[in-house]
């Protein structure tokens, strides 16, 4: 493919709005091997305490328990939601099918404050704010889009004449899509997983809205944390973060292209 | 869940119809559950509340008024709220669109692996929490972060004050929601023809020049798609202004917070919370006519 060549200008230009874009990414990185008390930029001493802090920190090794087994249960029940349903809205197409995919993804067009706000209010008076049920639906309401919407595009652009294929040769329509229509949108279905997971783990608006003082998710606490204190063990816990990212998003790559998943 | 019972009942009818409407059905029931409970009902209710009758003990009555509503109308400090707010969105919008164009132009005429690295690092931040981005923004801005210590290297007396203001809220928010502009904006490029940029280069056009009557003006759709995105976005975020505007910067977004989490008025957090919606109905009316307007 033939591409204008990229200026010089333009190259410095992307390099300067790179380095914004990962600068607070970046800073982490040192500030979490600071030996200082508080936060300062260049630390005066180096040391890897703040790391032996975070498991000296109980509330925090609770909260990211907490974090993983909630983003975990969601990303687990959101697929057992999410592949019938994809099933249902593209191969049996009902009347409607576009409307209720738009019904179905509409939590994402509204703004997270005005999702939070509603859960809070209706959810305080079943009973349900600072509970495990509820933060847990809070959750799957935000993340069972996202996995709807992969695994209807990992569906929609299978091939169906295998499935076809499949049917003509005899196979009930059970086995088709278990033998035949869930191995090929595997690769969706590990997609649509991680995304449930990291959206899941970072959530941290409507957790605020859901949790109390004795149920809290990590992005919670450390949000707590960065509001009273201004010292280096958020930069610890970040970088912690950034690679466990980084690994599931090495994972998806490899089984799919992450690319993909977001721009066409 | 009167609706369930009529999907269902709908369900029963259709089910002999041929293409198998009682698995449909079935199917879709988990997700329009989860639907119901989680989103429509509490949407519902939210709109509901903001115009709930409340005592002055705060206790609701459960009569209706539309005193939440007159009050928040007629209160000048409500109106400079919703004014800061879109003045800085406005801000933080055009800010990203600055700094976000030239990554996109960059990855729009890159290729092959270099590209998907770079779309990676594009991506990736979109999947750390706002909260560990924010805390690596008050490492930069605060007296004595980076900025700071390189300032006073250089000899300033007083560290600049880049946090607990607007700047700081700007140049957070900036940051955190580039992600998406670099992503419309590179979704609009994806339409653009390279030959016409060739063509224009072939008769002689300058770099500037191809880029100024050819890439810019056709871009447009993409820069109004980011644009949109960020602004909306930028409006309903309240972690980053709360964290770095560290309680002294007052937007609807931390006001919503604020009421409902500290000072417990739902019925004000939920009236201000519909303001947010009109603010939004608005940038996206804004955006149809515009996209109209191009064609």
């Amino acid at each position: 493919m033939d591409k204008p060549p990229i200026s010089p200008a333009l190259k410095c230009l992307a390099a300067i709005a790179f380095l914004f874009l990962l600068a607070p990414v970046l800073i982490v990185v040192p500030l979490s091997f600071s030996g200082d008390v508080f936060m300062s930029f260049p630390p005066k001493s180096w040391s890897g305490r703040w790391y032996a802090a975070i498991l000296q920190n109980p509330k925090m090794l609770e909260a990211f328990l907490f974090s993983v087994k909630l983003a975990a249960g969601v990303t687990v029940v959101n697929l057992a939601i999410a592949v019938p349903a994809s099933y249902a809205l593209v191969r049996l197409a009902p009347r409607g099918a576009e409307a209720m995919t738009s019904l179905f993804t509409a939590p994402l067009l509204l703004p997270t404050i005005v999702l939070g706000l509603a859960m809070l209010i209706i959810f305080a008076r079943i009973g349900l704010l600072a509970t495990v049920p509820g933060l847990f639906v809070a959750h799957l309401v935000v993340t069972l889009p996202y996995v709807l919407r992969v695994i209807s595009t990992a569906l929609s652009t299978l091939p169906i004449a295998v499935e076809e294929a499949a049917a003509t040769l005899g196979a009930a329509p059970a086995t088709v899509f278990r033998r035949v229509t869930l191995p090929m949108m595997l690769p969706g279905l590990v997609a649509a997983g991680a995304l449930s997971f990291l959206v899941s783990f970072d959530e941290v608006v409507l957790s605020l809205f859901m949790s109390g003082p004795r149920l809290s998710t990590l992005p919670v606490e450390m949000y707590h944390h960065v509001e009273s204190r201004a010292d280096p063990l958020v930069a610890a816990i970040s970088v912690l973060l950034v690679v466990f990212t980084l690994a599931i998003v090495i994972v998806v790559d490899r089984s799919l292209g992450l690319a993909k998943t977001f721009v066409k | 869940m009167s609706a369930t019972a009529t999907v269902a009942a709908t369900a029963g009818s259709a089910a002999d119809r041929p293409a198998g409407g009682g698995l449909v059905v079935a199917l879709l029931l988990p997700i329009a559950l989860v639907n119901l409970v989680g989103f429509l009902l509490p949407v519902f209710n939210l709109a509901l509340i903001s115009l709930q009758e409340v005592q002055a003990s705060g206790a609701m009555t459960g009569g209706w008024s539309t005193a939440k509503w007159v009050s928040v109308v007629t209160d000048d400090f409500y109106w400079e709220l919703l004014w800061n707010t879109i003045r800085t969105s406005l801000g933080i919008t055009l800010a990203t669109l600055l700094v976000s164009y030239p990554i996109a132009l960059y990855l729009h005429r890159s290729s092959g692996l270099w590209r998907s690295v770079l779309l990676v690092m594009v991506i990736s931040p979109l999947l750390l929490s706002a909260v560990v981005r924010t805390y690596g923004w008050i490492a930069i801005l605060s007296d004595q972060g980076v900025v700071n210590s390189v300032l006073k290297a250089f000899g300033a007396a007083e560290p600049w004050r880049l946090m607990f203001n607007l700047t700081g809220v700007t140049i957070g928010l900036t940051e955190i929601l580039m992600p998406y502009m670099i992503l419309a904006l590179v979704a609009g490029f994806g339409r653009l023809d390279p030959r016409a940029e060739e063509a224009a280069a072939t008769l002689g056009a300058s770099p500037f020049r191809v880029f100024r009557r050819i890439v810019l003006p056709l871009s447009v759709p993409g820069i109004a798609l980011g644009s949109l995105l960020t602004f909306v976005l930028a409006v309903s975020s309240f972690i980053t202004p709360k964290l770095l505007g560290g309680g002294r910067v007052f937007l609807l977004a931390t006001e919503v917070y604020d009421q409902a989490i500290v000072t417990l008025d739902w019925p004000l957090a939920a009236t201000l919370s519909m303001i947010v919606l009109v603010v939004f109905g608005i940038a996206i009316a804004v955006y149809g006519r515009l996209v109209r307007s191009i064609g």
